[in-house]
């Protein structure tokens, strides 16, 4: 068995994922690549998903019963647990959404219809970079097409990075919002936070910034990145689905207009108009998603028990080692960084002409689960010429035993097609 | 081997050798896309009358998709549109049958090569990318006949 420093005892971890034990396809090994699409999930988290509805279930911030005392106070312990994960200021800066692309949604629709200083209309500008996930696009253009405003990007370098020598021209006394990828989904680039943010500061502009593929994988310290906003997402970090997190800077939240209208974000309502409850609740009407808040609260948990430093090492070195395996394999091109040099560890690649496609199903047939297609990224493929592209991406769990059996499946898929 | 009744031999020779390929003169010009894998085609129909005097197509794609194109030229060029439409419909069938339809004999004959995309058909996620093309004609006929039909009409 390969052994890379930095790895953890993967042995150990893979116990706690069910899922990981699957056989597939007639009694294959599910080897399970596709983490950058969702994680597995541990015993932890689904234990937690399960008692919360065995013995707590209640609806939040209504009731007076034992219950609904409960399930607030697990939800709200949720709260504080995201809050210490991302190194939040304030608790109250927490929000939860359903997903990251809902967290984008908000902070674009709270600018639209914010005021002065913030409000985006058609005399300013909204700058996003290429390699945005479809979720950091599309907000974004519909509020420039809502607004007037206008839409402005970062291109690529060939090797995959952000174009920012003309950073200047780009973000310009004009620009409202800089919103854009801290780890990309598709290429693995990890962008430079640092150099952006300043230029934003300089010229006053908000800062967005899109973490679903970073929180998973890395520490995380949103008072460290100096921006005013930091979406992410509960599955792709061991929690359920249907649960994101919008941080925010909290005079920020307590200034800028709610978005979604409903039971839980007010403070009084008559016939003719409402008061709002102060942040976070401004921002979450309706019943929130509450036993996938636990749930998340759970992954954290989890992932704090094993260490964010600790899982950063390890992918770092699957990355490495993914990386040089890959460059063995004839006619395979990466598209993205070469090196595991700022990079994550989600790794897309062409192989020969073979259609993603059709290497997707040849490793599914073996076991070995990929994303193939656009990735939600659709413009850096066009930026590359390529129609799609094959993605393995890696988690705590995996193994350089899971690359191996990757970079063998790839042969299979050559021999097939060749 | 799963796999083989998927990518079989004929589909894997229609793939690496395409017929018709390439865009001619056509009567009327559709593009359609695929949004989950970002599979593309562009098909111009030719009509002689009630005659399919040419299907021709560009695009990107998987093997699936890029085969199911080439048979589509090669079965319906030189058809009448009523006949072209009952093999669109019976591998229309084929492809939503999840796997439960085994082609007999009546079937192949209206099929021919295309009978091959039974296997396809147990991949939901492929399912679209064998019909592509089929969608793409369908639409591009409607739209050819519908022009010729005002322009009789004018």
């Amino acid at each position: 068995m390969t052994q890379l420093p930095g790895l953890l005892d993967t042995e150990a971890i893979r116990k706690d994922f069910p899922v990981l034990d699957r056989l597939v396809h007639d009694g294959k090994k599910l080897v399970y690549l596709d983490n950058a699409a969702t994680s597995q999930k541990p015993r932890q988290v689904l234990d937690a998903l399960s008692e919360y509805y065995e013995r707590y279930n209640a609806n939040v911030h209504r009731g007076v019963h034992v219950l609904a005392e409960e399930a607030t106070a697990l939800y709200e312990g949720a709260r504080d647990k995201v809050a210490a994960f991302i190194n939040a200021p304030s608790r109250d800066e927490v929000i939860f959404t359903k997903n990251a692309s809902e967290s984008l949604n908000l902070v674009a629709n709270m600018l639209g219809w914010a005021d002065e200083p913030y409000r985006v209309d058609h005399e300013t500008e909204i700058v996003i970079t290429e390699m945005e996930h479809h979720s950091n696009i599309v907000p974004w253009q519909l509020l420039s097409q809502r607004t007037g405003a206008k839409l402005k990007w970062f291109g690529l370098t060939d090797d995959g990075r952000l174009d920012l020598s003309n950073i200047n021209e780009i973000i310009t006394e004009k620009t409202k919002i800089v919103s854009f990828v801290l780890v990309s989904n598709i290429l693995g680039t990890v962008n430079p936070v640092e150099a952006i943010v300043r230029r934003a500061q300089e010229v006053g502009a908000l800062v967005c910034i899109d973490a679903s593929q970073a929180a998973p994988h890395m520490p995380m310290d949103v008072q460290a990145l100096q921006a005013d906003f930091v979406a992410f997402t509960g599955h792709k970090m061991c929690g359920p689905t249907g649960i994101g997190v919008l941080w925010g800077r909290q005079e920020l939240l307590e200034d800028l207009p709610p978005f979604l209208g409903g039971g839980e974000m007010i403070e009084t309502v008559s016939m003719h108009s409402s008061t709002y409850a102060p942040a976070p609740h401004k921002f979450e009407a309706g019943t929130p998603p509450i036993a996938q808040a636990v749930g998340l609260g759970a992954a954290i948990d989890y992932l704090n028990s094993i260490g964010m430093d600790k899982i950063l090492a390890h992918e770092h070195a699957l990355t490495e080692y993914a990386v040089k395996r890959l460059a063995e394999v004839p006619d395979l091109r990466i598209i993205g960084p070469t090196t595991a040099e700022d990079r994550g560890a989600a790794i897309s690649f062409t192989l020969g002409d073979i259609h993603p496609h059709d290497v997707g199903q040849v490793l599914d047939e073996q076991g070995i689960a990929v994303r193939v297609g656009h990735h939600c990224a659709r413009p850096v493929c066009l930026r590359y010429g390529i129609p799609a592209t094959t993605r393995a991406s890696f988690y705590l769990y995996s193994t350089p035993a899971e690359i191996d059996a990757l970079v063998e499946g790839l042969e299979h898929v050559r021999n097939f097609f060749g | 081997m799963k796999l083989d009744s998927m990518y079989q031999e004929v589909i894997l020779d229609h793939y690496k050798h395409p017929h018709g390929r390439g865009l001619r003169d056509g009567d009327a010009e559709v593009h359609h896309v695929n949004p989950t894998c970002g599979d593309e085609i562009t098909l111009r129909v030719k009509y002689d009358g009630e005659r399919i005097a040419d299907i021709s197509y560009e695009g990107q794609g998987c093997s699936i998709s890029q085969a199911s194109a080439s048979v589509l030229n090669e079965l319906l060029v030189g058809k009448d549109v009523s006949e072209a439409q009952k093999i669109q419909e019976t591998f229309l069938e084929l492809m939503q049958s999840k796997g439960r339809i085994e082609p007999d004999d009546a079937m192949e004959e209206v099929l021919e090569d295309a009978v091959a995309f039974a296997g396809v058909s147990k991949y939901p996620a492929r399912v679209k990318c064998a019909l592509l093309s089929w969608m793409a004609w369908k639409d591009a006929t409607a739209q050819a006949l519908g022009e010729s039909a005002e322009r009789k009409t004018a």
